[in-house]
């Protein structure tokens, strides 16, 4: 065998939504369980099935259960989701017996505002009732950042986005930080990364802030400061995240849809 | 007695101004040719409910028949925002749509309570949003056994659920299989039910999956297609172009009225719309 000899990273040209994309991928675990929103962690757990992690189990709120689709679907009810899926269960269940009870391991969301300690607004940008940006709301979101053991969140990083205080609570993460998720009641262990176009953010493991752990290549501390609504906390071993490979950009460019 | 009758008559019979309307389908069989029969007998006053209210509530919101709004994700999914719903919430065009929000979660407890016949539903759920601040449907609650703190969702008991199927057998069962949905927690909370269907049959496909007999479904009607632009497992795919095109027409008050009269108002069914429409329709 002759294969995996090209792998040249310094060669691999790729945008900041498939650098992101493959950074998300790469934090999935062989056999992890993963409760799935369309977008990004959808074709990211695509990605990570089809490469490190062939026995990744997707399962998307539409009910599908293992599903296998070739392409990373447009919507989370495509068909190619309930034919190559191996249970199909109404939405009921879905959230009832197979996320509640904890029995997923990573919840995988964006959002539109993000805050320091990883709580989300998809709700309303300004005031709820007389809004300047109606969001699309909570979805499975809330719940699923609940019960999931761990919470993998992926958005594009700015002043407008990672914000000192949200507009509406969506969905919680960290809660107010210091532990304080724990006083929810029986819960997952909430966002264990964020992953932006800028860096990689982890929360501290004592005040559950989250803080700048990698920046992607050619991307700069000041940009990721600037681009932080609050006093952005740096590792004091902060590193630059290992650019995509070529594999991994060939690998991504086949499962996405478009 | 039969339930079989034309899409007309059902919702002429079984949708009254005012009535609590449930129109379910979670990404598949969207019940869109019943839609456009509620915008074209011009009802109104209607507290519209739905999970995912995507293009087919923005049609109904923007053809005004909408008072309030029950759901948990408002999008176009994979293109965008909701025009019309965005400007109803905040324009209060063309009339004020008051919000009842909720989670996934919630709104399928909701309906499994009022399924089951039951006052409210208990969940693991809503525990430091903000959600709680905006509706009466949701409070804390103790659990009687351990003292667990839980969130409890009111029942939701609309007066019409509405759903799209592939089958109906000739004495009126209706059976759909693929993504499943919270059809049938809809159509057994409801008081009356009106179910569109691709085909009436002799006996079941044996893909048929969920089994809804006669005597909960108030009314079916044929409608071949009545899931379009969503799509009906087995039947035809999701009419991508379709949500797609919606963002534009959606985006302009008046590009959407004219819309709304030449594919609803001027048109006697579903299938007039359809033919207009022919060239973006693909079989499976």
């Amino acid at each position: 065998m002759v294969t995996e000899i090209i792998e040249t990273p310094a060669a691999a040209q790729y945008t900041a939504d498939e650098l992101m994309t493959i950074v998300a991928a790469r934090e999935l675990n062989n056999g992890d369980v993963v409760f799935v929103g369309i977008g990004i962690p959808s074709t990211a757990a695509n990605l990570a099935r089809q490469t490190h992690a062939p026995d990744v189990v997707l399962i998307y709120e539409s009910g599908t259960i293992d599903t296998k689709p070739t392409k990373t679907p447009l919507s989370i009810g495509d068909g190619e989701l309930a034919e190559t899926a191996l249970a199909v269960v109404s939405v009921p269940e879905i959230f009832a017996y197979w996320l509640q009870p904890g029995r997923i391991d990573v919840g995988f969301l964006g959002a539109a505002q993000l805050d320091r300690h990883g709580n989300l607004n998809t709700t309303v940008i300004g005031d709820y009732a007389h809004p300047k940006v109606r969001l699309p709301g909570a979805g499975g979101a809330p719940e699923i950042a609940l019960a999931s053991k761990r919470t993998m969140l992926v958005l594009r990083q700015s002043a407008r986005s990672f914000v000192e205080k949200l507009d509406y609570v969506t969905t919680v993460g960290h809660h107010e930080g210091h532990g304080s998720r724990a006083t929810l009641g029986r819960a997952g262990n909430g966002p264990a990364i964020v992953i932006t176009d800028i860096g990689v953010l982890r929360p501290d493991p004592v005040t559950d802030e989250l803080t700048l752990v990698s920046l992607h290549p050619g991307r700069t501390v000041e940009e990721a400061v600037a681009a932080t609504g609050w006093p952005l906390k740096i590792a004091d071993d902060l590193s630059e995240t290992t650019p995509p490979t070529v594999t991994e950009i060939e690998a991504l460019r086949r499962v996405s849809s478009t | 007695m039969t339930n079989i009758m034309t899409l007309s008559e059902a919702v002429a019979q079984n949708v009254n101004d005012g009535d609590t309307v449930a129109m379910e389908g979670f990404t598949h069989l969207i019940p869109f040719a019943a839609g456009h029969e509620i915008i074209r007998q011009q009802k109104r006053d209607l507290r519209l409910v739905r999970m995912t209210p995507d293009v087919i509530y923005d049609q109904l919101i923007g053809a005004g028949v909408a008072r309030e709004l029950v759901f948990s994700w408002g999008g176009n999914p994979g293109v965008g925002s909701l025009h019309r719903f965005r400007e109803a919430v905040d324009l209060a065009y063309p009339r004020s749509l008051e919000l009842d929000e909720h989670s996934h979660a919630g709104m399928s407890v909701r309906y499994s309570a009022g399924a089951s016949g039951l006052p409210f539903g208990t969940l693991r759920g809503y525990v430091g949003t903000d959600l709680t601040k905006y509706t009466d449907n949701v409070r804390p609650i103790s659990c009687p056994f351990t003292g667990e703190s839980l969130a409890a969702v009111s029942a939701l008991n609309p007066d019409v659920g509405v759903i799209h199927a592939q089958q109906a057998d000739r004495h009126g069962n209706v059976g759909f299989w693929g993504i499943l949905g919270v059809q049938k927690e809809a159509i057994l909370a409801s008081r009356r039910s009106i179910v569109t269907v691709e085909e009436i049959v002799d006996e079941f496909d044996p893909r048929v999956r969920v089994v809804l007999p006669h005597w909960v479904v108030s009314a079916v009607a044929m409608v071949p297609r009545g899931a379009h632009p969503s799509y009906a497992h087995g039947f035809y795919d999701r009419d991508n172009a379709y949500y797609r095109a919606w963002d534009e027409i959606s985006r302009d008050r008046d590009v959407f009225s004219a819309w709304i009269e030449t594919h609803i108002m001027n048109t006697s069914d579903f299938s007039e719309h359809l033919a207009m429409i022919e060239p973006t329709l693909a079989e499976v």
